[in-house]
């Protein structure tokens, strides 16, 4: 058995009165990948920002090394070698990628190079984040300013900002929620070399397979108690669901009954300069249409022209047989048409305003008496979508941004089915969603298209696009190469067209 | 010769609350500042009393006290700066009158008054101040670590808390280097007008910000050149004295940098839209 490096005993937080973490443990070994698993809310990311000084704990002992580090601040975590990827990607955007790698540890590179201490050493600064990215097999290029890469790239930065700190424990906090397969595939290889180097790995992510595929050893959280912690082998995907969402659950996606109405979206000929060209479909009232393909295939840019986030080039939208042309979101919106954005952050919601607030910005004309919000209607439908969607929160008006991420995410759908679409778009539904509510979302799709309304789902998770959609359409490098049936297709057929 | 030093002086506060704005602040004080550190230096600037250097460091000193207070009340509360700076403004201009009794502080000493109104190898002094000033706070801003963290605090904070950044450390900085620089703002004017005015400087905080956000700087925070600032400031100063010299009366004048203001936002995010 391997030694100890981290030890964690009974540590608590509470906020505002709410218990985010309850005398919970962890037992981190030397060169052990560790999984932390729980549902949205769970208080994982709570854990790890408290672990790593962003947070205090009202109570318990952290033990890294022999030390303890129930006080000590991010610097202080930092320089003692545990470093952390962050669920919700902090990065600095007017900053370049190499001064973001190195953000906070410039003054060891200068030391390095011998300059006096409160100078800045950029050209050295690059060359390291140059080495460190090539290591990676990454190719980012380190002197571009942040804000000009896509999230995928983003996320790679952090992951390079995260072990060019010589780390001993790395946490790694759903970095793959954002990357594509072959970048998943990259990480993962870098986790071995850092494993095989005595590196320790906390890891949480709601994508099971990938669970199953890194980790030695797993501690399961729910509802910011303890639960338990076993080896990764001694688990399957059902036992794993099980203790994460306390009760079994039989199965992922709902039946599918098929009844389709007439078509209700067309779109032909849409192209948009440089993102993708001649995409033509149709959706039914009652179905669903899946679109996959591969990170940077154009997907979401084709949600954002339809919904009028960004203009096209050329090409017709007709809804019920009428041409139409949708110039913002709120000609989307009024047109019937409803998008969740994958940029949750950017386009989701209002970080600032409470949840009910949040729930109710779109409808809100629907919930008013004369020029006044009707509060006690508002409320009720708040409560009714915070019941129906399972969002875990202290209260109608905590702040969205305070929830957990997966909550966040149902919080946006919530809002967009409230302004009773005939058309929903969703993009990447699920992502940073745990199991339990995944099937709770996916139970909620079915029942909107079940309602009559046409559904347009992005998603990077096969699994998903085919337990979901009626039918599917693979895009690759912004054109469309194939449009399958839903019930014969496989993963490796949509691979296959989504590389072509 | 008059809009060299009006020039000056605004840059200097120009540059002071720039590092301000990149790190997602503001500083409404800097008008008063230069009352207060004015005033305080003229009180020891009377002729066969103290030697140069006892006026200039009590003014710097000042302003550098007074600086390090809005940092500390900005970074101890959660007042928003725009509120405490407000607050401080008004504070400022009330020390102003008190430590002046109310009167304006004149009779100053011949090499006190150089500073404002001399040459050296016919250049005026202001402008050798502001140049090297300007030398100086570029290089904080691009060449040292504090720089770093400036535009790593206003582009994003909580990531900078979460890169070990002292989030705090780096605003009380700016607030303080912002008050050194209100403070040989507030030096050069009293020796300009040889005489310590408590009520001078009122609204050159306005100007200052101007010329930070023409010059390119985002209020938003991260974002921001001290070259772009300096550009602002001569622009501001130029056009000014146009418009003077075009016998514009002061009030149309404000009307039109009103319109300049907005207009090199506008132009500004325009660019932005394009390249990004
Ligand atoms: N700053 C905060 N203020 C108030 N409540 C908070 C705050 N941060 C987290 N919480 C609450 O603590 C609980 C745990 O949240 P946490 O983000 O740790 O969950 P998580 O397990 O990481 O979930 P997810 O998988 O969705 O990321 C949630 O109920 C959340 O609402
Ligand atoms: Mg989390």
């Amino acid at each position: 058995m391997a030694e100890t490096i981290l030890r964690v005993k009974q540590l608590s937080r509470s906020f505002s009165g709410i218990k985010a973490l309850d005398n919970v443990q962890l037992d981190l070994k030397k060169g052990e990948v560790h999984a932390l698993m729980g549902e949205n809310g769970a208080g994982k990311s709570t854990f790890m920002k408290i672990l790593i000084g962003l947070l205090a704990a009202d109570s318990g002992e952290i033990i890294f090394e022999g030390s303890h580090l129930e006080n000590s601040n991010v610097s202080d975590t930092l320089k003692k070698g545990i470093s952390m990827i962050h669920q919700e990607m902090l990065v600095i955007p007017e900053l370049t990628v190499a001064q973001n790698i190195f953000l906070g540890r410039e003054k060891e590179v200068t030391r390095k190079s011998g300059w006096p201490s409160l100078w800045l050493d950029d050209s050295e600064i690059n060359r390291k984040a140059a080495e460190l990215l090539k290591q990676m097999g990454v190719s980012i290029d380190p002197e571009a300013r942040m804000k000009f890469l896509s999230v995928a790239q983003m996320q790679m930065v952090e992951i390079a900002k995260a072990i060019s700190n010589n780390a001993k424990v790395i946490i790694m906090d759903e970095p793959t929620s954002a990357i594509s397969d072959r970048e998943v595939a990259t990480l993962f290889g870098i986790i071995r070399e850092l494993k095989a180097r005595e590196v320790s790995i906390i890891y949480i992510s709601h994508k099971m397979d990938e669970i199953f595929e890194i980790s030695d050893t797993i501690t399961v959280l729910r509802d910011g108690k303890y639960i338990a912690t076993k080896a990764a082998s001694e688990l399957d995907n059902n036992s794993l669901i099980a203790m994460m969402v306390g009760r079994e659950i039989s199965q992922m996606f709902p039946e599918n009954a098929g009844n389709h109405g007439e078509v209700v979206l067309s779109v032909q000929n849409l192209s948009s300069k440089g993102k993708f060209s001649d995409i033509h479909f149709q959706v039914r009232s009652g179905e669903i249409l899946g679109l996959a393909g591969l990170m940077g295939a154009g997907r979401t840019e084709i949600a954002r022209a339809i919904f009028g986030l960004d203009p096209l080039e050329k090409g017709e939208i007709k809804i019920r047989d009428q041409n139409v042309r949708i110039q913002s979101p709120q000609d989307a919106i009024s047109k019937g048409i409803g998008y969740v954005s994958e940029d949750r952050k950017g386009l989701g919601f209002i970080p600032d305003m409470s949840v009910s607030d949040n729930i109710i910005l779109s409808s809100l004309r629907q919930h008013r008496k004369g020029i006044f919000i009707d509060e006690k209607g508002k409320e009720l439908t708040v409560n009714r979508i915070i019941n129906e969607l399972r969002i875990k929160t202290s209260g109608t008006d905590q702040k969205a941004v305070q929830l957990s991420g997966g909550n966040q995410q149902k919080v946006v759908i919530g809002k967009v089915l409230l302004a009773s679409p005939e058309i929903v778009i969703l993009d990447e539904p699920t992502r940073g969603v745990d199991v339990g509510a995944k099937v709770e979302i996916y139970k909620l799709i079915r029942n909107l298209s079940e309602k009559g309304i046409a559904i347009i789902m992005i998603s990077s998770e096969l699994p998903e696009i085919l337990g979901m959609s009626d039918r599917i359409l693979v895009l690759s490098k912004g054109r469309q190469t194939a449009v399958l049936s839903g019930k014969e297709a496989t993963q490796e057929m949509i691979m296959k067209y989504a590389v072509a | 010769m008059i809009i060299g030093t009006q020039v000056s002086i605004n840059a200097l506060l120009a540059f002071g609350v720039t590092f301000v704005i990149i790190t997602g602040g503001i500083d409404l004080s800097l008008g008063s500042m230069v009352a207060v550190t004015g005033v305080v230096a003229a009180t020891f600037a009377h002729p066969d009393t103290y030697p140069l250097a006892v006026p200039l460091l009590a003014g710097l000193g000042a302003g550098l006290l007074f600086g390090a207070f809005n940092g500390f009340v900005v970074t101890k509360s959660k007042v928003p700066p725009f509120i405490v700076t407000l607050g401080t403004m008004t504070i400022g201009r009330g020390l102003a009158l008190i430590l002046s009794k109310g009167r304006p502080v004149s009779n100053l000493s011949d090499p006190f008054n150089f500073i404002g109104g001399g040459n050296v190898f016919g250049i005026p002094f202001p402008i050798i101040i502001l140049i090297i000033a300007f030398l100086v706070c570029s290089v904080i801003l691009n060449k040292t670590i504090l720089g770093r963290y400036m535009y790593a605090v206003g582009g994003n904070e909580p990531a900078a808390r979460a890169s070990g950044i002292g989030v705090n450390r780096v605003k009380m900085w700016v607030y303080t280097i912002c008050g050194i620089l209100s403070a040989l703002g507030g030096i050069l004017l009293t020796s300009r007008i040889t005489t310590g005015q408590p009520n001078a400087g009122a609204g050159f905080e306005l100007d200052a910000i101007a010329a930070a956000i023409i010059g390119g700087t985002s209020t938003s925070g991260g974002t921001g050149t001290m070259t772009g600032t300096l550009i602002g400031a001569l622009l501001i100063g130029v056009i000014s004295n146009s418009l003077d010299l075009l016998n514009v009366t002061s009030y149309y004048q404000q009307v039109v940098m009103g319109v300049i203001i907005i207009g090199a936002v506008v132009l500004d995010s325009a660019g932005k839209k394009e390249r990004g």
